[in-house]
């Protein structure tokens, strides 16, 4: 086993765990500080992809805004703390597991089926530069179109938002 | 490292979302789940453009995308809940029931 791998490893038990916590923690804060570990477990995982500019887009935009973002949504609606607001009863939590344990069986079950043994190998880190490249080359209608909804989701936000 | 280890990570990241959709009444919880999910989505989106080796990086490209969109999605997601909270003092998703036939 490299040290890619034993690092891989490592971040994705706890970045598994934290999510984990993230969806059964009864306290709402609690819950919104393991999202901050998962979140960056997973750019840490984009690292050991050799996809840095991804990660730091990752630590600024969900570790830095939307997590705030959730943080003040939090505040706002004076969320309160314990299993029977957050949480729904007991017959829906056991279906709920049920579920999560049937779909993460299925997705395991069909991703060994068809990439076991298949290995990622021979890794570049990508250049910034190429990325830019390519969106700006490549996929700039998506870019102009994911801009236009950014917009929307901007304006829409203050309509919704603003009492009067 | 085998192309199996990132999606293995990435189905147990969506499965716990998919837990918390399902198990938590409270809204602002369930957004939080929904940012797990999409998460998940972009370690696989990376992991196959490590592994294809696409000279488009269209994983990376689709994966900023996803980003994106994920940001719009919460900002959106918080104002609605926002206007909830401020209109039925609630934000627990089995009472607000309006559109209940």
């Amino acid at each position: 086993m490299t040290g890619q791998e034993a690092a891989f490893l490592v971040l994705a038990v706890v970045g598994g765990l934290a999510g984990l916590l993230v969806v059964t923690s009864r306290n709402i804060v609690h819950a919104a500080l393991y999202l901050v570990v998962a979140l960056s477990s997973v750019a840490g995982t984009y690292l050991l992809l050799a996809a840095p500019f991804i990660a730091f887009v990752q630590v600024i935009i969900y570790v830095g805004a939307i997590v705030v973002l959730i943080l003040f949504g939090i505040m706002l609606t004076r969320a309160p703390v314990g299993r029977r607001v957050l949480d729904n009863t007991l017959r829906a939590r056991v279906g709920a597991f049920v579920i999560g344990l049937g779909v993460f069986t299925m997705l395991t079950w069909f991703m060994a089926d068809a990439w076991r043994g298949e290995r990622i190998a021979g890794q570049e880190v990508t250049a910034t530069a190429a990325l830019g490249t390519s969106i700006f080359r490549n996929y700039v209608l998506p870019f102009e179109a994911v801009s236009i909804l950014l917009l929307a989701a901007l304006v829409g936000a203050i309509v919704l938002a603003r009492r009067d | 490292m085998p192309l199996l280890y990132p999606l293995v990570f990435a189905a147990f990241l969506f499965s716990a979302g998919v837990y918390g959709v399902l198990a938590r009444r409270n809204a602002v919880m369930v957004l939080m789940s929904i940012e797990l999910m999409v998460n998940a989505v972009n370690v696989n989106l990376v992991a196959f453009n490590a592994y294809l080796k696409d000279p488009l990086l269209s994983g990376q490209v689709f994966a900023l995308f996803v980003v994106a969109v994920a940001a719009a999605e919460v900002g959106i997601g918080l104002a609605i809940v926002l206007l909830i909270f401020r209109n039925r003092e609630t934000v627990n998703i089995d009472e607000v029931d309006l559109l209940r036939w």
